[in-house]
């Protein structure tokens, strides 16, 4: 979109470095004179929000790794002294531990934004798979971080997870212990899920490289879902408009994520994790992080094994195949009144999902499940297709200029 | 190379390609397979895998134990009469799992299980659920006095592990 780069250094060293490698003008062209479209509002801001979480995350994580022990004899206890000797490890830890919900607090939120203004359309299938890409990697990371305090729920979530592979017809047990190094979750587990947790973080960093380049090269969506026409009237450079914007985004996230570390951290988790891990018991009721809790509802709403796990990752697999489901040549929700409706009822049938999965697996909890769960598969697999056919769309502005001073008097030359 | 006329004739150059990407893919065949297999059990895991021994004599009628073996939980339950008979008068061809009480104990009083819900591996609950077998209280898996499966999403009955009693029947041995 932006063309071949015109950034010329100032200096003669700078001038002399980017002869030899151009990184000014990578820089310059993707977050300088990037153009952004000019009716972009705070929901675009999550990429950011995402970045600076991606890292928190590892910021802190190596921070934390110094004094971890990977192993089921010390894990706990180092938690614990993570917690109340090491400096300012209480601090390291709680921002590690809800760093990761705010991580997916904002992924969420980004997520449902794309679905809202058809982010996932032509040409953004590709963009729009990474990102899927990205979310698995995170729940594995996620997941896998949360077995290393080895408390209760790190055990039991960690077998309860991995016992999701056993679903897989004639293989399934080789696999386990093959995902446990041993016959049941252990110290090979722990050392591996270590390993892996210190490895993906930097895999996700990868991806979202390939993400941003993805977006660089098919331009961001907008709200009103049309392409730029005029580079000139439609858009406004990355920097200082996105980058001030997004900056403000951040500080604004930082304040909600602050408020969790330094006054409820603990509201999050899960108490039963400040029990040390006991492979002889059971926690009476197990609840996975509030995270993948819709997803765990779909789980236990299946009274099949195989079905129920093939129901679990369908759920995300789903997302996947997005670009080609939804048939609107509509891209923006804002334009779409009938998907209006099926999206916000899409958005309450997960958070009521994510409700359930806390809830006990009996009676009227696992009905309301059933029921959820269907939604959440029909609106992608039977309301997105037929919808598309079948709703008449209002229509777009004919240009972002437009859209964005639909209803003033002014033009864009008098400010 | 240059000979138009030749180029849809197999050369020996082909044949070198072929042979050399051929040899590539077994060689990272072979060394992908050690960065597979070093993830299954290690030699101590397998050797601290060992059988168990467990007196039977402080266990009371109607008691169940649990033992560790292999890192999991193993139910060793006196069972009552009345929870054997309970076991054994079901029509077991209307099971999920159809399996006879007597395939699955070696004496009808000693019912030994592995217990780890088939489910998702939770521990379930004895002496509990509907059938006075157990309950597992992850996802609702219910088991009989054989600890089969008779309610809920877990697919398969209680594992049976290996046991022997010894010769005075005092002493059982799992695995």
């Amino acid at each position: 979109m932006s063309g071949p780069s015109t950034y010329q250094p100032k200096s003669a060293l700078g001038r002399w470095f980017e002869a030899r490698l151009p990184i000014g003008g990578l820089v310059h062209s993707s977050f300088v004179a990037y153009p952004t479209p000019r009716n972009l509002n705070y929901w675009w801001t999550f990429g950011a929000i995402l970045s600076f979480m991606l890292g928190a995350q590892i910021v802190t994580g190596i921070v934390l790794a110094m004094h971890y022990t990977p192993h089921v004899d010390y894990a706990f206890n180092s938690v614990e002294t993570i917690m109340r000797d090491v400096n300012w490890g209480w601090f390291m830890r709680y921002a590690h531990a809800n760093g990761a919900s705010m991580f997916f607090i904002a992924v969420y939120i980004h997520m449902f934004r794309g679905l809202y203004y058809g982010s996932y359309k032509a040409p953004r299938e590709v963009l729009w798979i990474l990102g899927v890409i990205i979310y698995l990697l995170m729940m594995a990371t996620g997941f896998m971080g949360y077995v290393l305090p080895w408390g209760q729920m790190s055990f039991w979530g960690a077998k309860v997870i991995t016992n999701l592979f056993s679903a897989i017809p004639l293989v399934g047990n080789s696999v386990t212990t093959w995902l446990w190094g041993g016959y049941a979750v252990d110290n090979p587990t722990l050392n591996r899920f270590y390993s892996l947790h210190y490895l993906l973080p930097f895999m996700i960093a990868g991806v979202v490289v390939l993400h941003v380049w993805a977006l660089h090269v098919v331009g961001q969506n907008n709200p009103d879902g049309i392409d730029v026409k005029n580079v000139e009237k439609d858009t406004v450079a990355f920097t200082p408009y996105a980058t001030i914007k997004d900056s403000f985004a951040v500080v604004v996230f930082l304040i909600f994520y602050a408020w969790f570390v330094f006054f409820t951290p603990n509201y999050l988790g899960e108490p039963d994790n400040y029990i040390q891990a006991n492979p002889l018991a059971t926690p009476a009721h197990i609840v996975p992080e509030w995270y993948y809790l819709p997803f765990y509802a779909i789980l236990r709403a299946i009274p099949d094994k195989l079905i129920g796990v093939c129901a679990l990752f369908g759920a995300i697999i789903v997302l996947a195949f997005l670009p080609w489901l939804d048939t609107s040549r509509v891209r923006s929700g804002k334009y779409r009144p009938i998907f209006k409706v099926c999206f916000w009822l899409f958005v309450l049938s997960c958070l009521g999902l994510g409700w359930l999965g806390a809830q006990e697996p009996s009676g009227g909890y696992v009905i309301a499940a059933r029921l959820l769960a269907l939604y959440y598969f029909g609106f992608f697999l039977v309301l997105l297709p037929i919808l598309g056919l079948v709703e008449t769309p209002r229509t777009p502005p004919a240009s972002i200029a437009e859209a964005v001073l639909r209803g003033k008097t002014a033009t864009i030359d008098q400010h | 190379m240059a000979n138009t006329a030749t180029m849809d004739e197999p050369t020996r150059r082909d044949m070198l390609f072929i042979a050399t990407g051929a040899f590539a893919a077994i060689g990272a065949a072979s060394i992908a397979w050690p960065l597979i297999n070093q993830m299954n059990p290690d030699a101590s895991t397998i050797a601290a895998g060992v059988p168990v021994d467990v007196d039977l004599g402080g266990i009371k009628e109607g008691q169940i134990v649990t033992v560790k073996w292999r890192g999991n939980p193993i139910f060793v339950r006196y069972r009552s009469q009345k929870e054997i008979d309970e076991a054994v008068n079901v029509d077991v061809a209307k099971l999920p799992d159809p399996q006879a009480d007597a395939d699955r104990v070696k004496k009808a009083q000693w019912l030994v299980l592995i217990g780890v819900c088939t489910h998702l591996g939770c521990i379930p609950q004895g002496h509990d659920g509907p059938f006075d077998g157990w309950l597992c209280h992850c996802h609702g898996s219910v088991y009989d006095t054989s600890g089969r499966i008779r309610q809920g999403p877990a697919p398969y009955n209680l594992a049976v592990p290996p046991t022997a009693f010894s010769a005075d029947g005092k002493k059982l041995t799992i695995g």
